[in-house]
């Protein structure tokens, strides 16, 4: 399988911060890589030297087989980035901003137009496709610069935290529509603070932080890679938890979390085998049970094992 | 999916090269058709000048706001004029700061295109400014009393003197963070400039040093000229000192300014 985009031990640095410390990144021609950090990881910072916005200090970065210092225009005539801040001309309506690009891309009057036509409709931006930008909700801003990202039909397309801001309906339409893309042979990198969009989107996990690659793989590697499974127990009676806790401590030989507020007791399993020995001593106990569950660990678990941060602190 | 069935060129073609200009030209002219208060400070700052210099000092700077008049306008679109070459570093740093400049950056279109687009756009502006103030002074007095020819090369003159001047700005445009910085050291440049010449006041009433320098001065010397070609007197003189101030400026500002282009745009 070829690669699309091929990067070997980038170096970037900001004065006396080191952005980047020697990442290395592939992704198959048209497949997803999702790239997951936390702040300040250097996720921003990869992208814009893998669409040739910035240079690295060290390394080397090839997309679509062109080299994204040695060649970049050939680079760019590939790509199509949305970057994490909005870059769209304020002042211009929508439709003027998607036929600039347009124009700027060497179609005629009547393609630009017809393209942008066509993009807004498929970023529900058509009754605003008149107005200046600066009357766009953040959302809408959002929407406007995915689709100026798509106006080239790039090959291969970065998404710096495309999703971030905008409400469960528009995010599901990026979702979409990036999955649609892909079905037409693009290659896709997305960055994202959401751990469940890459797992629902990304066909390939990069996980970086201090500039360095700290795991990669998919989804279910990076869980099992965490270790163990969970054990899950929602008894139907809260009078019931002391119960099933002595239970599961029985024989998972650990002490199990226990939530008293949602009436949940948790505890890591090494073998399988142990769910049936703990719905037998339930039975036996005369404890009925309203949730048993044994789970992979989420890509929440792993981000925190890995970066040492719970998501919701990166979250921010 | 209609992927790009040719292979894609390493460089970009002069003559697209040129469109992209024009097409980021045109883009800068709609800007300014939707905030026509963009033009204020080119239109309506150098009218209220006119007006407060030519009736509350034209009697006592002049003798007469007739006379006075006469000498003012044609000084005054000097000055115009340079106010109005500092838009293209103002809207480069915009852009930069806004992000859409990062977007022409990932395209495959000409790298000089974003300024050669701000300053297509710009000659716009200088002929709107040119012709609001004249159109003013026409109103409120003032007379040509050359021929048709003389006042073309004036205006030729003005564009091209804020195509000299543009490169300043865009220099600091390049250099300093917001588009209000370049605006304010822009100001602190043109206002000693235009103030230190004989737009306003004859160069004999004042201190011998800045008598020396507003001699020589470039706007001093560019005001002459439009003097001389808008309501007569000599031309040849003061027009080749302003154009050799033009050069100077150029071969200064115009390498820096690119320098500093390149810089923000590989
Ligand atoms: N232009 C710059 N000048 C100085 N430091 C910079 C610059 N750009 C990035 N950095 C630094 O490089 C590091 C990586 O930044 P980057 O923007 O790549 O992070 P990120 O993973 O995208 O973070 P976020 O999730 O907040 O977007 C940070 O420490 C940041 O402060
Ligand atoms: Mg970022």
């Amino acid at each position: 399988m070829s690669l699309a985009i091929e990067a070997e031990g980038l170096v970037k640095r900001f004065g006396e911060t080191a952005a980047l410390n020697g990442v290395d990144l592939a992704a198959p021609a048209g497949k997803v890589v999702g790239v997951l950090g936390p702040n300040g990881a250097g996720k921003t910072t990869t992208v814009r030297i893998l669409a040739t916005l910035l240079r690295p200090d060290a390394g080397r970065a090839m997309v679509g087989g062109y080299d994204v210092t040695g060649d970049p225009h050939r680079v760019r005539s590939l790509i199509g980035l949305t970057g994490q801040y909005a870059s769209v001309d304020e002042d211009l309506s929508g439709t003027e901003n998607l036929m600039l690009l347009g124009r700027l891309l060497d179609l005629s009057r009547a393609g630009a137009k017809a393209r942008a036509v066509r993009l807004l409709e498929q970023f529900e931006l058509t009754e605003a496709a008149g107005r200046a930008v600066k009357t766009y909700s953040g959302g809408m801003r959002r929407r406007l610069d995915l689709a100026a990202s798509l106006v080239s039909r790039p090959q291969v397309l970065f998404l710096d935290e495309p999703t971030t801001g905008l409400d469960p309906h528009a995010r599901n339409e990026v979702w979409q529509m990036v999955r649609r893309l892909v079905a037409d042979g693009v290659t896709v990198l997305l960055t994202t603070q959401y751990l469940d969009e890459a797992d629902n989107l990304a066909d390939s996990i990069v996980v970086i932080d201090h500039g360095r690659v700290v795991a990669e793989g998919r989804a279910d590697e990076l869980k099992r890679r965490i270790g163990g499974q969970t054990i899950q127990v929602r008894p139907n009676s809260a009078a019931d938890m002391d119960a099933v806790a002595r239970i599961v401590a029985d024989l998972t030989g650990m002490i199990p979390a226990r939530d008293d507020d949602v009436g949940l007791i948790t505890a890591p399993v090494s073998d399988p085998v142990l769910l049936s020995a703990v719905v037998r001593r339930m039975d036996t106990a005369g404890i009925v049970v309203d949730e048993l569950a044994l789970r992979l660990p989420s890509l929440d678990d792993v981000f925190l094992a890995l970066t040492g941060k719970p998501v919701a602190e990166v979250a921010e | 999916m209609t992927t790009i069935a040719v292979p894609p060129t390493r460089f970009v073609s002069p003559a697209k090269a040129l469109r992209h200009g024009f097409s980021l030209a045109w883009r800068g002219l709609v800007k300014i058709r939707k905030n026509p208060e963009q033009l204020v400070d080119v239109t309506i700052q150098p009218i209220i000048l006119l007006v407060v210099f030519v009736y509350l000092f034209g009697g006592a700077i002049a003798g007469g706001t007739g006379e006075y008049l006469q000498t003012l306008t044609p000084g005054l679109l000097v000055q115009n004029t340079l106010m109005a070459s500092l838009s293209a570093g103002v809207a480069l740093n915009t852009d930069v700061n806004k992000g859409v400049f990062d977007r022409f950056r990932a395209m495959p279109i000409a790298r000089s295109a974003p300024l050669v687009g701000a300053v297509l756009a710009d000659v716009v502006r200088y002929l709107v400014a040119i012709g609001v103030l004249l159109g003013m002074a026409m109103i409120m007095g003032f007379r040509v009393h050359t021929d048709p020819l003389s006042v073309l090369v004036a205006i030729a003159t003005l564009v091209l003197a804020g195509l000299c001047f543009c490169w300043i700005a865009v220099f600091i445009g390049m250099l300093v963070p917001t588009p209000a910085a370049v605006q304010n050291i822009m100001m602190a440049i043109v206002f000693p400039l235009t103030f230190g010449s004989n737009v306003f006041v004859p160069s004999a009433t004042m201190p011998s040093f800045l008598r020396a320098w507003s001699d020589i001065s470039p706007v001093s010397r560019l005001a002459d000229a439009m003097r001389g070609l808008l309501t007569g007197g000599p031309v040849a003189g003061p027009l080749l000192g302003g154009l050799a101030w033009l050069a100077a400026v150029v071969l200064v500002f115009f390498p820096l300014a690119m320098r500093a282009y390149r810089r923000r745009v590989s």
